[in-house]
């Protein structure tokens, strides 16, 4: 079913579309022009014949290393047809925006919200662009590749405990 | 200033001895009744809570050792069980509760997360709240057993026990002109 989800997004958005496969369980990937995101899932969502209701799961990758460097992917499923779609969007790092999608499915609000706050990637026109998990006072986006791995960043005043289980550790690295 | 009571120390040791003993046997039944009547506040933040309800529930029966009632206002409870993993977001909520419960007040660490932040040794994560707040006991296990916790209550009761207390703890109030 969802090689023809594939082939009529093909038919529809023959720019915006492309490099389509089978993905793990056998759901179809396609990657698609950052630019053209919202139209893409509009259509998705509105074609009688897909009736994509459901977007899932939205989540980020940061390919480290890797131009360009992140990636936002949606997982999309209908409950109409009982069929699933994983569309796939390349971010690059220095211009890190793609438009919002919060007016397809209001449910994706907190997703977005959420690869803001770990991997500080703008939406644009989200009506509530703020940090879903971390705190405002927070510096960074924790999911980074290069982010430190132990880089707290406390609010109150902590008493300072020798680690005593890895011994003492390179300055900073709490 | 010297005064005829200097000449005679021995009266006032002994009158020092007697209140002593006074103090001792008055912070003996007080920390009796004290152990006995922990009032908790649990700040139950992850899936150590789930324990900490069996604990609470009939089967082990918190209420045997004298911790039944939950006051879910921090200024009505003297005992706060910290149940779960506390992060950076929570730790000033942690402070501010700790802060807002009238002295005497005893913490009591409840699983290793709040122990030790346990294996989320990440960038949200307070590694163990003796940071934040001092903590009088630790329980360890993930999540510890309610026998576990029982005996760290008891441990608590015994510290309870052995610490001083004073039937008036507070600093005399300032008379007009002095300060």
């Amino acid at each position: 079913m969802s090689k023809a989800v594939i082939d009529a997004l093909r038919a529809r958005f023959p720019d915006a579309v492309n490099d389509a496969y089978e993905g793990v369980g056998g759901d179809d990937v396609a990657f698609v022009r950052k630019e053209n995101v919202a139209e893409v899932c509009r259509f998705l969502k509105d074609d009688p014949a897909l009736r994509f209701d459901l977007a899932p799961y939205v989540t980020a990758v940061d390919y480290l290393g890797v131009e360009p460097r992140f990636e936002v992917v949606y997982n999309l499923f209908s409950t109409v047809h009982n069929h699933r779609v994983r569309l796939r969007v390349k971010v690059p790092e220095e211009d890190a925006v793609v438009p919002t999608i919060t007016g397809v499915w209001r449910g994706a609000n907190w997703f977005e919200r959420y690869c803001w706050d770990m991997y500080g990637i703008r939406f644009e026109g989200h009506p509530d662009h703020r940090r879903l998990f971390m705190y405002e006072e927070f510096v960074g986006h924790p999911l980074r590749k290069d982010y430190p791995l132990r880089g707290r960043q406390p609010l109150v005043a902590e008493r300072d405990v020798p680690d005593l289980y890895r011994g003492p550790g390179p300055a900073g690295r709490d | 200033m010297a005064s005829e009571m200097d000449l005679v120390p021995g009266i006032t040791t002994r009158r020092e001895e007697a209140q002593n003993a006074l103090q001792k046997m008055v912070s003996k039944g007080l920390g009796w009744a004290r152990k006995y009547s922990l009032f908790q506040y649990p700040f139950v933040t992850a899936c150590c809570g789930m324990e900490f309800m069996s604990l609470a529930a009939s089967r082990y029966d918190l209420d045997r050792f004298g911790a039944a009632l939950p006051r879910f206002s921090p200024r009505q409870a003297d005992l706060l069980i910290v149940v779960g993993t506390v992060n950076c977001k929570q730790a000033p909520i942690l402070k501010r509760v700790h802060e807002q419960m009238a002295d005497p007040k005893w913490v009591v660490a409840f699983g290793v997360c709040a122990s030790s932040g346990g294996f989320y040794d990440n960038y949200a994560t307070v590694q163990g709240i003796d940071r934040v707040v001092p903590v009088d006991v630790y329980i360890p296990g993930c999540p510890p057993r309610p026998e576990q916790v029982l005996d760290g209550i008891i441990l608590l009761q015994k510290k309870i026990q052995g610490q001083p207390h004073k039937l008036i703890d507070r600093l005399p109030p300032a008379l007009p002109g002095q300060g």
